[in-house]
């Protein structure tokens, strides 16, 4: 493999607590290196921003109700066509780009992981499907777990030992990485056309509490001690008030710590935080509840948080929250789809517009960016916008710019049409706080993949770790003259390696790199009950066998990397 | 006004993509220059000096520039895609998605087009001396924003889906229209001449639909309203009144539903 020495950048590294100083990061073998010889390939990166490469905690970018986004949604594709160009294929969609899109988007701006938030079991093989054909990053997917049939039973028993057995059963067959939870048992109630609002609502049929089955499904991450810790979709997503839920969901992690071998602190991830942050009774009186949020988070040292950041853009919501894309439909009358997935879980589509002239949805644009900006620990707080549900992940740049300026924050406040009452509902005009390249780093690099158990690899520069790494025309040493320039800076990269492989440069896709399949191998006790379960499950309710069931082999997952786990 | 004038030389085999033949596209070129625009034929992108001669050169704007279409386009879609003003005349028979997404300036179609033409339209005038195909003045396939402003005028007749989500401004057809009227419209009006076939207003929310001759089939969901005597185009008569459809959600205006209208003149 060839070596490279990144020279003269201004490198931001919070992993060896790098804030900006002129240094060399060298490449050799797919890894960073302390040195390389005189026949390294030099790439000059004087006067720009040397980072690692990005890491994505949060998308819907694989799998079915990805797919029927792009399905239904012809006109996303419409005027956003990219036609073949040096290695890139074609490409298209806005909000729901096609896999080949994906993987270029991300990679021009300097991201190199990402996380597929949702994963339906059944569809496993769809969604790896997508991921393999998704070219250069890095990608796993997180199962849902949090209205499975098999978890609902062993919680409402507090079985933790039969719950961890399954889930590590789950995540080897279908090649998953995490336990994601949505709407805890809500999507099962929907199939009973009723919701879980609250903590304490009772899942029918099966009498356990969304409470119970987020309890119990960190006691089970955490008796397996995988890299990842649970991860959640709250009840009660997106309705004024809906803060409370938050808050009471959060409670949940209390006294509760980490077990682990990757140096994750936290048991419990808040992602998409902006959506949960609601105050108000209606859409009248709506307002910020980012304060309580943050105020809690940062007091509570378990729990880690992604931000869901509305970009102002048309876009496509996507959720394994079946009930709240219903609601949704009938708020903005656009087009449904609705899809149940047997046994596990149930997903919605509906197209929404983020319009600046709608007081609601420049209240949620203010809440997005209260939240990293009232966030203490920049290690605990990450940059998503839970795409595309608050905004395609091609605005990362512009995120990035209104968290960076407060300047860029004050012309978009200028531009909504209710001004006032963004103001009056949020604190957003009174936060003067910009986060710094450092903090970003931290945001969007560090941080993540701490919190995903992937700190040692990836997230940052040290000698030892992957050769991920991202060169921004940005020089740090002079003053912004106008935030646009930031937005153009983080939209294309100068430069981008993927595990030692360059990948971009000068903002043009060079190479399709390696991707490659992350997935978690959990062993654990034999556990003949579990296997019975499982087995007789099929027999019974499932409409397809087990051995269809799988996502196994060359053809879903060309090139796995296992992250071992010993749970025995 | 300058006016460039584009006529066809070498018909293409496949169907040729050519929407760079508008005012706007042409605004401030040589004739030599508006040649080496460029066009589609199939997977191919090639110039439009490849099939058609140019001569004239455009105004500096788009307002101040006239473009004739000559010969045989009957293979050529996109003309006059997205124009803001100027003029566009076609001499003979067009494809699809003339006026595609234009938001000013007019159109003159002097044989028939094709179908999606005035896909989306925002404003100016499309008048069409024969027939239109389908979806004239509807919204993009998957889509929810129809023609939201405007004018479309044909002389002939129109084919199916005409003003499918339809938000705003006017569809005149002098001649019958085929199947499926406003469908899921949500504003605008659509005065038919001729005759209807069936399945006028189907999940209309709002907007306005006149018919002078027959209605093949009525729509299930519009129930009758008594009798009013109006002026419509130029035409006073009496028409029977319907509100629908029954089975779409309304929204209130001033405490008052609001339906969608079929009236058809007595
Ligand atoms: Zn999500």
């Amino acid at each position: 493999m060839s070596e490279y020495i990144i020279k003269n950048g201004h490198v931001f590294d919070p992993v060896q607590g790098i804030k900006g100083d002129k240094k060399d990061i060298a490449i050799k073998d797919g890894k960073i290196v302390d040195k390389v010889g005189s026949g390294a390939k030099v790439i000059d990166a004087k006067d720009k921003t040397v980072m690692a490469g990005a890491v994505e905690i949060h998308a819907h970018i694989a799998g079915p109700k990805v797919n029927l986004g792009r399905i239904y949604r012809p006109e996303d594709k419409l005027f956003s066509c990219t036609p073949t160009k040096g290695m890139e294929r074609m490409g298209g969609g806005a909000s729901i780009p096609t896999t080949f899109k994906t993987g270029y988007e991300y990679a021009k701006m300097g991201y190199t992981t990402a996380m597929e938030a949702a994963m339906p079991p059944l569809f496993a093989r769809h969604v790896h499907e997508e991921i393999r054909d998704t070219p250069i990053i890095d990608e796993a997917a997180f199962p849902v777990f949090g209205n499975n049939w098999f978890v609902l039973e062993y919680l409402k028993n507090q079985e933790i030992e039969n719950t961890a057995a399954y889930i590590a059963w789950l995540l080897r067959v279908t090649k998953g990485y995490a336990v994601k939870v949505v709407n805890p048992g809500g999507t099962e109630a929907w199939g009973w056309g009723l919701n879980c609002l609250s903590v304490n609502d009772p899942v029918p049929y099966f009498d356990i509490t969304p409470a119970e089955i987020v309890s119990g499904l960190i006691d089970a991450n955490e008796y397996l001690g995988l890299p990842h810790s649970m991860h959640i979709h709250p009840n009660n997503l997106g309705n004024p008030g809906c803060y409370e839920t938050t808050l009471d969901t959060l409670k949940l992690a209390e006294g509760k710590k980490a077990k682990n071998k990757f140096g994750r602190e936290s048991v419990m991830h808040l992602t998409h935080s902006q959506f949960h942050s609601y105050g108000g009774t209606n859409w009248g009186d709506f307002e910020s509840k980012a304060k309580e949020v943050t105020d809690y988070v940062n007091k509570n040292k378990n729990i880690t948080i992604d931000t869901g950041n509305v970009t102002l853009d048309e876009t496509t919501t996507m959720t394994a929250d079946g009930p709240f894309e219903h609601h949704l439909t009938g708020l903005n009358h656009l087009k449904w789809a609705n899809v149940d997935v047997e046994l596990e879980t149930a997903a919605g589509v509906v197209p929404y517009i983020y319009s600046p002239n709608i007081s609601v949805c420049a209240i949620q644009w203010a809440i997005g960016l209260e939240i990293p900006l009232m966030m203490k620990d920049p290690m605990r707080c990450y940059i998503t916008t839970d795409h595309p549900n608050a905004g395609p992940f091609t605005r990362y740049p512009r995120v990035f710019k209104w968290l960076m300026s407060a300047k860029a924050r004050e012309t978009q406040i200028n531009a909504f049409k209710h001004k006032d009452k963004v103001l009056s509902q949020t604190s957003i005009g009174t936060l003067d706080r910009e986060i710094s390249l450092y903090e970003l780093a931290q945001m969007t690099r560090a941080g993540p993949a701490k919190c995903l158990g992937l700190g040692a690899m990836c997230g940052g520069l040290a000698p030892g770790m992957d050769a991920d790494v991202a060169v921004y025309n940005f020089n740090p040493d002079k003053p912004v003259a106008d935030p646009e320039d930031i937005e153009k800076a983080f939209s294309r990269c100068a430069a981008v390696f993927k595990s030692g492989v360059q990948v971009v440069s000068n903002g043009d896709i060079v190479s399709n790199g390696n991707k490659r399949t992350l997935w978690v191998n959990a062993k654990v006790k034999d556990n003949p009950q579990v296997m019975r379960d499982i087995s007789e499950k099929f027999i019974k309710y499932y409409s397809m066998t087990q051995n269809n069931y799988e996502a196994l082999g060359h053809h879903f997952v060309p090139n796995p990397y296992a992250l071992e786990v010993d749970a025995t | 006004m300058e006016t460039v004038t584009i006529t066809m030389k070498n018909a293409p085999a496949l169907y040729l993509e050519a929407d760079n033949v508008s005012p706007d596209a042409f605004a401030g070129k040589k004739a030599a220059q508006i040649a080496e625009l460029s066009v589609h034929e199939g997977n191919t992108t090639s110039t439009l000096g490849k099939y058609f001669d140019v001569s004239g050169d455009a105004g500096a704007t788009a307002a101040d520039t006239k473009v004739v279409v000559r010969g045989d386009v009957k293979k050529v879609k996109y003309l006059g895609f997205k124009m803001t003003a100027g003029e566009l005349v076609i001499e003979g028979t067009a494809d699809q998605y003339v006026g595609a997404w234009m938001k000013g300036g007019k159109i003159l179609a002097k044989g028939d087009i094709g179908a999606f033409a005035a896909t989306a339209m925002k404003g100016g005038e499309l008048t069409v001396e024969g027939n239109a195909g389908n979806y004239l003045g509807a919204a993009y396939r998957g889509d929810w924003r129809g023609m939201s402003g405007g004018k479309i005028l044909v002389k002939g007749n129109a084919g199916s889906d005409i003003g499918m989500y339809m938000l705003g401004g006017e569809i005149i057809v002098n001649g019958n229209a085929d199947v499926h009227v406003m469908t899921h419209a949500e504003g605008g009006k659509t005065i038919i001449k001729g005759n209807a076939a069936s399945k006028l207003g189907g999940q209309m929310v709002e907007g306005t639909i006149f018919v002078f001759g027959s209605i093949e089939v009525m729509m299930p969901g519009f129930k009758p309203n008594g009798e009013v005597e109006l002026e419509v185009d130029g035409t006073k008569a009496k028409f029977a009144h319907f509100i629908g459809d029954m089975g779409e959600r309304h929204k209130k205006k001033k405490g008052v539903v609001v339906y969608g209208n079929l009236y058809k003149k007595i």
